[in-house]
């Protein structure tokens, strides 16, 4: 009984000097707008199209992010130059409807379309939200430098011959593997 | 007609309006709270008439706890108001007789003592320490009778609980 | 008639005085708790409203004023409105007994440092505090929402239950003082206060007192985990408001009771008696707050056992010693 009060009073009195000892800490809060917090590399806020590492656009209106994307917010409108290369004629972000989910950065094959860090994106008017091919298009190589799409498909666009583009294995003619 | 007066006539018509009406309202909690009002009133009439004693305890015991209490239990149990009057004619003739003989009988009783008011009204106040003094020293027997009313009354309601609970734990042991 | 005018002017100013220091100290104890939970939690609590967040008081104040005063369908209209009007008066109202200060003698009249010192003041107390039961019960029952409903009940049991146990563990103080005024029990203490004389008395008071005012770990009638907000769950802008304002004068009011019953009231060195009796307030009030930012709050059958098998006990066995001692 004495022991129970004791245990009672001793517990009670350990949870007042932990809180009581908070008093004399320094708060851990990080105030927002004064510092702001270096973010990890693949934080996902605003989406931007990045460019290959000879400054050409990325993208190839493949639609993969479009059809992925849960809230169908990208849109965009293929089209293709006099060498082949296929392009976006337009692409548009609506970011009042985007979840930040990051389904078109892994969706995407050519790693155009890619997150950043930046979270504070907000603008008065909603259809400031919506973001067209200029707003997104950066000059940089985002997450991927080295990365060109064009370097590794075995679609003669100007940079390689047929059969000569990395990891690529010449024709075959198939009428002379016949068994 | 003094101040005092005034403030009496004002403070019984505000008790006997708001008494009227706790009695009439369908709605439980309505007429609880209108009861409050009237001992509130009431406790008003105990400071004007020099019992400032009486007038806090009456505030603290029946406003502040009894009428909580039936508020409480109107809350939990949450009465629908029943349609229509309920009550029939003869029922308000009983009352009404009742009431008559009541109010004869209190007119009987002014009329021989005489209403004793006035003076008594005015400056007369007893000091809690005088209160306990005159109770304690007069009427000792009544209060230990009341008290042990209570205590009987307590252990009773113990009684009913306790054996409720022990036949209720007792019923859960045997499955 | 000069006089007469004379004191109705002194009387006035007393309760002008009394109640801008209790709204403004309500006010200023808001912002005091967040910013204390805040540190008792390793964060900073509000700074942005002015320099350490000093306007955050007057940022809320203008919210809550301008925010919609909504009514539930299905509410009982008139005592949904009426609620936090009974919360907060009653509150406000107990400070009419608590002394500030001694006698002062201005021009040879003698002034009491009291708005009222009724010989029944420690009763008045008790039943204004019973009174503002009301307020929570009605506005839960009110509002027509279950959660409202059951804050109520469970803040209209636990009242009436710590009520007990906070009346009666005052009882021996009465004894030692021989009075119900408070402006007596605070002369009583001349020599020592009665914390010191009656230790449990104390203990018991003030547990109590924290239940009295619905605090953490006292807080059923809110308990936001469970109820969303409780018995003021359906209430909206200033009548929220004065449900707020009416808790934080009340803990203010206890911890004026603590310091008159206990601590000596507006006694203390150097400093002049009413700036001694906001310290002890504040101090008192300072302690409510790490209690609410140490201790859990307690489960509805726990409370229930604290205030019948604990308190009241505790504080009954506290009065036959202390009647023994007095007699003898």
């Amino acid at each position: 009984m004495i022991r129970a009060v004791i245990d009672i009073i001793v517990s009670i009195a350990a949870g007042f000097y932990t809180t009581g000892r908070h008093l004399f800490v320094r708060p851990v809060t990080e105030s927002y707008p004064e510092y702001k917090r270096p973010l990890p590399a693949r934080s996902r806020a605003r989406i931007i199209l990045t460019r290959d590492p000879e400054g050409r656009e990325r993208c190839v209106a493949c639609y993969l992010c479009s059809g992925v994307c849960p809230v169908n917010c990208i849109s965009m409108q293929a089209a293709e130059d006099s060498q082949g290369r296929r392009y976006a004629a337009w692409f548009r972000i609506n970011f009042g409807r985007c979840i930040y989910c990051g389904l078109c950065e892994q969706a995407c094959p050519t790693s155009a379309i890619q997150l950043t860090p930046d979270f504070e994106h907000i603008r008065r008017d909603i259809l400031d939200m919506v973001f067209e091919k200029q707003d997104l298009l950066v000059d940089l190589c985002g997450k991927d430098p080295d990365y060109d799409f064009y370097q590794h498909a075995g679609v003669v666009v100007g940079l390689a011959g047929k059969g000569d583009h990395i990891s690529e294995n010449p024709p075959v003619n198939t009428r002379t593997n016949m068994p | 007609m003094s101040v005092y007066s005034i403030f009496f006539y004002l403070i019984a018509a505000v008790m006997i309006l708001s008494t009227a009406l706790a009695v009439t309202r369908k709605n439980m909690v309505h007429a609880v709270l209108f009861l409050v009002i009237s001992f509130l009133a009431s406790a008003l009439l105990f400071f004007l008439l020099g019992a400032p004693l009486l007038g806090i305890l009456e505030v603290v015991i029946y406003a502040g706890a009894i009428m909580v209490l039936f508020l409480f239990v109107v809350m939990m149990i949450r009465i629908r108001a029943p349609e229509g009057s309920g009550f029939l004619l003869w029922h308000y003739m009983g009352a009404g007789g009742l009431s008559a003989v009541y109010v004869a009988a209190c007119l009987l009783l002014i009329r021989h003592a005489g209403p004793g008011t006035g003076a008594a009204m005015a400056a007369a106040v007893a000091a809690p320490a005088d209160f306990g003094q005159y109770l304690f020293e007069r009427h000792w027997l009544g209060i230990e009778i009341v008290s042990l009313l209570l205590l009987v009354a307590l252990i009773g309601v113990l009684h009913l609980g306790l054996s409720r609970a022990g036949r209720r734990s007792g019923k859960g042991g045997a499955h | 008639m000069w006089i007469w005018l004379l004191g109705y002017l002194v009387l006035m100013a007393k309760i002008t005085a009394v109640l801008t220091a209790v709204m403004v100290l309500a006010a200023y104890l808001v912002l005091v708790e967040r910013k204390l939970l805040g540190r008792f939690q390793v964060r900073y609590g509000p700074n942005r409203a002015g320099i350490y967040g000093i306007l955050q008081p007057v940022a809320d104040g203008i919210k809550l004023l301008l925010k919609e005063d909504l009514v539930p369908e299905g509410a009982d209209r008139a005592i949904f409105l009426a609620a936090p009007a009974v919360v907060a008066t009653t509150a406000l109202m107990m400070f009419a007994v608590v002394p500030f200060g001694p006698r002062l003698t201005i021009g040879g009249r003698e002034i009491p440092m009291v708005i009222t010192d009724i010989n029944v003041g420690l009763l008045y107390v008790f039943a204004l505090s019973s009174l503002g039961v009301y307020g929570v019960a009605l506005g839960g029952w009110a509002s027509n929402s279950k959660y409202a409903l059951l804050g109520g009940i469970r803040g209209a049991a636990q009242m009436i239950s710590y009520e007990l146990a906070l009346g009666l563990s005052i009882v021996p103080v009465v004894m030692l003082a021989g009075s119900f005024s408070l402006v007596d029990i605070v002369n009583a203490q001349a020599g020592l206060p009665f914390i010191l004389v009656q230790p449990l008395a104390f203990g018991v008071f003030l547990i109590s007192a924290m239940a009295e005012t619905k605090r953490i770990p006292f807080d059923l009638p809110e308990a936001e985990t469970e109820l969303g907000a409780g018995y003021h769950t359906e209430y909206s802008g200033m009548r929220f408001g004065l449900f707020f304002l009416g808790e934080y004068v009340h803990m203010q009011v206890m911890g004026a009771l603590v310091a008159v019953f206990f601590l000596g009231g507006w006694r203390g060195p150097v400093l002049p008696p009413p700036v001694w009796l906001l310290v002890k307030i504040v101090f008192v009030v300072l302690f409510m707050i790490w209690v609410r930012a140490t201790l859990p709050r307690l489960r509805y059958d726990q409370l229930m056992n604290l205030g019948w098998k604990v308190l009241i006990p505790l504080a009954l066995v506290n009065i036959l010693i202390t009647g023994a001692f007095v007699a003898a």
